[in-house]
């Protein structure tokens, strides 16, 4: 069922799987609002950052400095002395010191700061992201491919800590010490600058150029990887059914060809990243080469008063220049891919979470003097509470379980409908049953009662109160459900089973296990109720992972229950044990059953039969025998003496 | 470990040793280019020689040149060994996963089985093409670095020598002490997605119970862990890289101070002492460079592991040495067969079980859950080894046949079948590739296949999506059994693959099975009484025990369980199944 619906909603255009990235839409506005992510936590940090940063190039820049300064003030006039005098060196040794100290503390001052900043930001996104994804509606859960959504919290959480842990840092570095270097190159000589600025451009272009090459590149080999997953994950899947049919040659010719394709692009996209590099360097090389010639040139010939001296300086920022810039365009190729991750990560943020305009409460009562008052105590009586806003007073009103579908129209989508003018009346300790054929749209009846889905024509109305009204959570908490897949939480057997009442004793968990006929083999599990189960319980088996299902809702204990599927799984001897421990829970309830057994479904006080999401039969067993319609041939396999609508 | 994934390398072993040479072509380049830059300034532009920087220039080109080119080699050869050597291991663990036998295939489950097939290779990837480029360049720069500045001046290099011994044993302790961290760090990792695979997949059941806050709490703590451990790790990993600029900046200090006085003595020019502060910087970037690896194998280690399990995994069946490639009949004996697992796990899943079927019978078979019905007929077609006993099919012992042959004669629809992606043709044709189109169409009217698929627009050639996700479950399973149909066995074994098709159909496929295919021996798996009541005879199973054995009416009237299951589910006319109408 889950799956068929997934299938509906996404439509021809969604995306599947691990397809190619898209291409990053509007880059300036992702980066802002990364950034305000991680100012809004760590603006001071960012500033103190910034300000290490400073510090560190302004130290590194004196050293260059230090190094001209030393050779033509101190060691130069020193040369050829008697007596030389090391003491104004010792001394100009001793401020550099003071300045290389600075800029060491103010590196390691830096890198501290980092890890909060980029550690915490990634806490922080991570937290938004999780408690975010818990308040979207269903609907994003089953139109998204849960792999897609998995890749938001590995894949592009990763990049985004490589991004802002190391990327931005050394943007800022380059981009400090690029301005404080042109600067001085500026004073030192402008006919040199420009010849450096020309050279600079030509390495920005090759950079663009190969970025642009291996950017189409990489998309070929993003592509080529999601179809070798693709095939890799079906092909693993399905390898027992390999073996039965002896098809692994087959299976190994075509792994063989798209193996061989993503190998081919992969080693393209690898080849035009890797040179970047020593191009830029020589390039870099060829820079200096170039400025050293025009700059002896004009030195030489004592044009503009530029000194050789200034040259030797300058030639050592040429080399300065080339190489944050470098830098820059290496980091680059992380940043678009870590901004692509961004995307995806805000998108998901953006969706919009479950609205719930309800007020009406669910509470425990008791009565008090033949009125109904709220209980903190669990008492095994529920209320509606209602707060009447325009008077200012609260009522309450016992909660029976009735439930009224009045001409509901739904749909996954608005221009597809899968259910059309159900009307339905649940009374108080009923037990419906949804029968008929895959995809009739028994399961998406269920899923309105809890508003897992909004409908978009008619009322539900749930003891008389339309179900918006109620809010959400006291909504769900009346209702208690058995999914026919049967999802299970990592943890032992015992949290498992707690996990419909937080607050349950050990004694109240045996309980419900022995009421859902799970206890005996919990009890031979190797350690029993505190046996931890993972991956989903995939050390149980489909029918004993139904148990505990079932096992949790009876300690819920809600007052209305949703069995879909619940017993699929168990066999017929097991099932008619857990059969009774079944109807002991559902005993005074009301009761929606899917099923597609007879023997769950017979004893049904309505039965209610679907076809392509319209209502065709209703009545209880005998009397839809009786009628010898739609009912009567899916029970006795026999024609329908007339034809149904 | 690292050996054996290398053994894999193959065609890419040349370039995998042209990148590490390429790349100290490149070191040298980089490091005679400083040397050059000296002169330049010493005897060129100091000395007003514009010839002598013309004349360098050119070399410094030319030896620039020769740096790009062997900087474009290492880039390719690179690429090439590194991505070859990702394509390889691949290859390598997909067509070992081919020889599995299911128990092999159980031990690994199929998402660990798709993680080392892609994250871990890539990971691989990534470290290998790494460590060829930098792990050669890295030292390589160092030694040049080293052995130049020691032509200038040993005096001054030595106090190089005296750093990097200092900063090797700093790097160590730090990536030591912080590889630890790292390592939990990334087990952490682990668990923090498991809760996020958990929330997506159960958020049903998640919303149901309303317990959004108690997992965003889960979730927290979860998250809070991984930020102290990082926070923690990274903190060692900081001090790296302060304690070497300060290191360097003493080298440059001394060398500075020493060098003067050198200078001065006249034991040095100051383009040598450039150029040995330009060194400097050379030793300092190639530490780094080491610590970066170190940190890159260190974490790829795990990835490594992982793959070196699969390609070592040997399948834990073997085709005998001389196999039989025919089978005679259908016939099945069980003589004495126990079967467990594992050969640790204490209790056999099946006992002493003794069992004989006729070529051309129609065996029900019905028990409980866990009752080993699936593990009983898995080894008829030797998906499994008994652990005691024998089977045999045929009058031969299951073991002595050529596993292919056997298989192709043993058609089992598994309980847990797949379709795969491609149209309907495609997915029948794995029965039988060279199946003729009426062949096809005679499977699909015996499975009541052909019905539902002659009203889909595109019939045959409909495309059936990723794990047959477009056809509804009574479908899928009729076109799994007509795939088995195609193979045109000796044996077919249905493990309750019925369980969604509706009665009558069901009803209908059993009496095709015994009009149209009369010779072929099978096995019906079941939940349903309707489903195996008219078979020659039914097995019933419990706790791993053949509990019962005849016909219908004999057990109705002698077998506790299958009396008990029967009035369970017979009201009037068997278990009614309301999915897919006829």
């Amino acid at each position: 069922m889950a799956e068929e619906k997934v299938k509906e909603v996404r439509g021809p255009g969604a995306r599947r799987g691990m397809g190619p990235r898209p291409k990053i839409k509007n880059p300036g506005k992702l980066f802002k609002r990364l950034m305000s992510y991680v100012f809004k936590d760590y603006g001071i940090h960012m500033i103190l950052v910034v300000v290490c940063i400073i510090l560190t190039v302004v130290a590194s820049v004196q050293g260059t400095m230090f190094t001209k300064t030393l050779i033509d003030s101190y060691i130069t006039p020193m040369i050829g002395q008697e007596n030389p005098d090391f003491g104004p060196l010792a001394g100009a040794i001793g401020r550099v010191v003071i300045f290389y100290a600075l800029g060491v503390i103010a590196a390691f001052v830096q890198a501290r700061l980092m890890i909060y900043v980029g550690q915490g930001t990634l806490k922080n996104l991570r937290l938004e992201l999780f408690e975010h994804m818990e308040s979207l509606p269903i609907k994003y859960f089953d139109t998204h491919a849960h792999g897609d959504i998995m890749s938001i919290y590995t894949n592009d959480i990763d990049t985004l800590r490589q991004m802002i842990s190391m990327s931005i840092p050394q943007m800022l570095n380059s981009a400090i010490t690029i301005v404080s270097v042109f600067i001085s190159m500026v004073i030192l000589s402008v006919p040199l600058t420009i010849v450096t600025i020309l050279m600079v451009a030509i390495m920005l272009f090759v950079t663009a150029k190969a970025t642009g090459a291996s950017g189409k590149n990489f998309v070929a080999q993003q592509k080529n990887l999601g179809t070798l997953n693709g095939y890799i994950e079906e092909m693993m899947t399905g390898q027992k059914v390999v073996k039965v049919f002896c098809h692994e040659q087959q299976a190994i010719e075509k792994f063989d060809e798209l193996n061989e394709e993503l190998f081919q692009s992969a080693y393209k996209a690898n080849v035009f990243s890797n040179i970047l590099g020593p191009i830029n360097t020589q390039l870099g090389n060829l820079s200096y080469v170039v400025c050293a010639i025009v700059g002896g040139a004009i030195a030489l010939n004592q044009y503009l008063g530029f000194t050789v001296g200034g040259l030797a300086s300058f030639l050592t920022f040429n080399k300065n220049f080339s190489m944050p810039i470098n830098q820059v365009s290496m980091q680059f190729n992380s940043i678009i891919m870590a901004l692509a991750g961004a995307e995806r990560i805000f998108a998901l943020l953006d969706e919009k979470p479950e609205t719930d305009e309800g007020y009406v409460m669910l509470v425990n009562s008791k009565m008090v003097d033949g009125k109904i008052v709220e209980s903190d105590e669990f008492t095994g009586h529920w209320a509606w509470k209602h707060y009447h806003k325009a008077e200012g007073t609260t009522t309450y009103q016992p909660m029976e379980g009735d439930v009224t579908f009045n001409d509901v129209d739904f749909g996954y989508t608005d221009e597809k409908m899968v259910l059309h003018n159900i009307v339905l009346h649940a009374k108080p300790g009923q037990k419906i049953a949804l029968v008929g054929s895959t995809g009739a749209g028994k399961t998406t009846i269920t899923n309105l009662i809890n508003r897992f889905y909004d409908i978009q024509d008619g009322k539900i109305r749930y003891d008389n109160i339309n179900i918006n009204k109620i809010k959400k959570p006291d909504l769900r908490k009346s209702l208690g459900i058995v999914l026919q897949d049967t999802h299970l939480f990592t943890g032992t057997v015992e949290e498992n089973i707690r996990y419909g009442k937080l607050d349950a004793t050990h004694e109240e968990v045996v309980a419900a296990a022995k009421l859902a006929n799970a206890h005996s083999f919990i009890k031979r599990l190797p350690e029993g109720y505190d046996t931890m189960l993972t991956g989903d319980g995939a050390n149980l088996s489909q029918g004993q992972r139904q148990l505990l299902a079932i096992a949790r809702a009876a300690i819920a204990n809600p007052p209305v229950l949703i069995l879909d599927e619940a017993t699929s799984s168990i066999d017929t001897r097991t099932e008619k044990i857990v059969q009774d421990g079944m109807d002991k829970l559902m005993s005074n309830r009301t009761t929606f059953v899917i099923a597609h057994r007879l023997s769950t479904v017979k004893n049904s006080d309505v039965i209610v039969v679907l076809e392509q999401g319209r209502i065709v039969e209703m009545g209880n067993h005998d009397e839809l025998i009786a009628k010898k319609q739609r009912y009567y041939q899916l029970y006795t396999g026999n024609k329908p003496e007339m034809v149904t609508a | 470990m690292v050996k054996k994934l290398l053994g894999e390398l193959h065609e890419f072993k040349l370039p995998s040793i042209l990148t590490p040479i390429c790349m100290i072509g490149e070191v040298i380049a980089e490091m005679i280019i400083p040397v050059l830059m000296g002169r330049m300034v010493d005897l060129g532009i100091n000395g007003g020689d514009m010839a002598y920087i013309v004349k360098t220039g050119v070399i410094m080109i030319l030896v620039a040149l020769f740096g790009l080119l062997s900087g474009i080699g290492g880039a390719v050869f690179g690429a090439k060994a590194s991505t070859g050597f990702a394509r390889n291991l691949r290859k390598k663990m997909f067509d070992n996963v081919q020889t599995f036998s299911f128990a092999n295939i159980d031990k690994f489950s199929s998402s660990g089985l798709v993680t080392r097939l892609t994250t871990d290779v890539t990971n691989i990837q990534n470290a290998f093409q790494m460590i060829l480029r930098m792990a050669m360049r890295a030292p390589a720069s160092m030694i040049v670095a080293m052995v130049m500045s020691f032509i200038i001046s040993a005096k001054l290099a030595s106090i190089y020598l005296v750093a990097v011994i200092f900063l090797g044993i700093v790097i160590v302790f730090i990536m030591n002490n912080a590889t630890k961290y790292f390592k939990q760090v990334f087990e952490k990792y682990d668990s923090l997605n498991e809760s996020v695979q958990e929330n997506v997949s159960a958020i049903r059941v998640v919303k149901a119970y309303v317990r959004e806050e108690y997992e965003n709490n889960k979730f927290k703590i979860a998250a809070l862990n991984i930020y102290e451990m990082f926070v923690r790790a990274e903190k060692i990993v900081t001090l790296n890289s302060p304690i070497m600029t300060g290191t360097v900046y003493a080298c440059i200090l001394l060398i500075s101070w020493v060098g003067a006085h050198m200078i001065v003595a006249g034991e040095l020019t100051t383009g040598e002492m450039m150029s040995l502060l330009t060194y400097c910087m050379n030793i300092l970037m190639s530490l780094m460079m080491l610590s970066m690896i170190f940190v890159m194998v260190t974490m790829s280690q795990a990835s490594a592991k992982r793959i070196a399990e699969v390609i070592d995994e040997k399948t834990s069946l073997g085709n005998p040495s001389d196999p039989i490639m025919e089978v005679k009949d259908g016939s099945i004996d069980f003589e004495h067969v126990d079967f467990a697992y594992s050969s640790d796990s204490e209790e056999p899943v099946l006992k002493d079980i003794n069992i004989s079927i006729k070529s051309g019978e129609t065996i029900g078979i019905i028990g409980g859950t866990g009752s080993a019905k699936s593990s009983l007929v898995n080894l008829i077609s030797r998906l499994y080894d008994v652990t005691k006993g024998s089977i045999k099919v045929g009058g031969v012992d299951v073991r002595d046949y050529d596993m292919e042959a056997l298989r192709n004669q043993v058609s089992v629809v598994l309980q847990k079948n797949v379709l795969f992606s491609g149209t309907i043709y495609d997915n029948l044709r794995w029965g039988d590739a060279n199946a003729s189109e009426e062949e096809i169409k005679r499977a699909c009217k015996l499975a009541c296949a052909d019905e539902f698929i002659e009203r889909f627009p595109d019939g045959y050639n409909t495309v059936i999506e990723q794990g047959g996700t477009n056809v509804s479950g009574g479908q899928r399973q009729r076109l799994c059994i007509a795939r088995a149909l195609l193979k045109k066995p000796k044996i077919l074994i249905l493990d309750d693959s019925t369980s969604a098709v509706d009665t009558a159909t069901d009803a209908k496929i059993r009496k095709a099975f015994a009009e149209e295919i009369p010779g072929t021996t099978k096995l019906i798996i079941a939940q349903r009484i309707s489903s195996v009541q008219e078979c020659d005879r039914i097995i019933v199973m419990d706790d791993g025990k053949v509990n019962g054995f005849g016909t219908h009416d004999e057990l109705v009237k002698n077998n506790e369980i299958y009396k008990e299951v029967y009035e369970s589910q017979v009201g009037s006319s068997g278990d009614a199944d309301f999915d897919e109408p006829s």
